[in-house]
């Protein structure tokens, strides 16, 4: 069984597992506000860190590239508010435009 | 069956269509970073959390482990567990029925839930169950059409979906950059990752900088 297929059903088991283990515990268990604070910002670290790796590494390289100008056109689409959808699609087409010309 | 009031309805199946429309980006992102198209619909099915989803692609596209990978999602994931803890009290069910209910336990449907409890509990449970069922429909229908659509499509870079990943992400994570502190923390988080690439092994330096999170949190 390669990497692929043990992400695959590993995330999958956990995933169930944490959101049935939340229906099945005391409220009270998860009522402490730094429980509740660190459950704010851990998305907040993780989904930042993707972005940057995604963006500028190359297997273990920093690399500056087409995905630049991808990276460019998703934070000017999320400042003029646009809806997710346009900022994914903003991003593909100025990273392949990006692309093309490099 | 009862009547379902039409504007949890109307609330519901937005949220649904638009929600599921970003199946789409995932199936192709999925693809993009070396998931067949039957695991990539396998995560949707199974998996059912859009940023945990995103994050496991994510990480083993960067070659990282499977190990990092999961670990990465599951923490992503910890948030689901903190919603069931709401919504059991709400829902009240037992057996399969909260299997299922745990099943659809996501940001949307506790979100929409919630959003109905002016207009009483039968609302605010018609909204959970609605928007998890809408979402996990669509979600899993846009899936197969992103992993098919990028798998036409040969060279990904052309088409720029190696920036529609990390823009997903972004588009993720903006929404929940509401202090001071959460932007000094995204910022850190990527500058530390980034600086931790050349060092440490694939997937690691995303997964420390939840260290960075916890930090932060216990500092509060």
């Amino acid at each position: 069984m390669n990497s692929f297929w043990i992400a695959t059903i590993g995330t999958s088991m956990i995933a169930f597992a944490l959101k049935y283990t939340g229906h099945s515990v005391p409220e009270k268990f998860f009522a402490h506000p730094k429980v509740q604070a660190i459950n704010a910002l851990i998305p907040i670290a993780l989904l930042s860190a993707l972005v940057a790796v995604q963006s500028f590494t190359d297997k273990s390289k920093l690399v500056i590239d087409h995905r630049l100008a991808g990276l460019g056109a998703a934070l000017l689409a999320l400042i003029l508010k646009a809806p997710f959808p346009v900022v994914v699609i903003s991003a593909a087409i100025a990273s392949a435009a990006a692309y093309k010309l490099l | 069956m009862s009547k379902i009031e039409s504007t949890t309805f109307r609330d519901s199946l937005s949220v649904s269509i638009t929600v599921g429309a970003y199946g789409i980006a995932f199936g192709a992102a999925a693809v993009a970073n070396g998931f067949s198209v039957l695991q990539s619909c396998l995560l949707s099915l199974l998996t059912f959390s859009g940023a945990s989803q995103f994050a496991v692609v994510g990480v083993l596209g960067a070659g990282g482990t499977a190990l990092s990978g999961i670990a990465t999602a599951s923490l992503l994931g910890f948030r689901n567990g903190l919603y069931g803890v709401i919504m059991a009290p709400r829902l009240k069910v037992k057996g399969f029925k909260r299997v299922v209910a745990a099943q659809v336990t996501i940001d949307e449907s506790t979100a929409v839930a919630l959003g109905q409890e002016v207009r009483g509990e039968k609302a605010m449970r018609q909204g959970f169950w609605l928007t998890g069922f809408g979402v996990f429909f669509f979600w899993n229908l846009f899936t197969v059409a992103g992993a098919l659509g990028a798998q036409a499509m040969g060279d990904i870079r052309a088409w720029g979906l190696d920036s529609a990943v990390p823009a997903a992400f972004l588009g993720l994570v903006w929404p929940r950059l509401q202090s001071t502190r959460d932007r000094i923390l995204a910022v850190g988080a990527m500058v530390f990752a980034l600086a931790m690439t050349p060092i440490l092994p694939a997937g690691l330096p995303i997964i420390a900088t939840a260290f960075i999170a916890i930090v932060v949190g216990l500092r509060a």
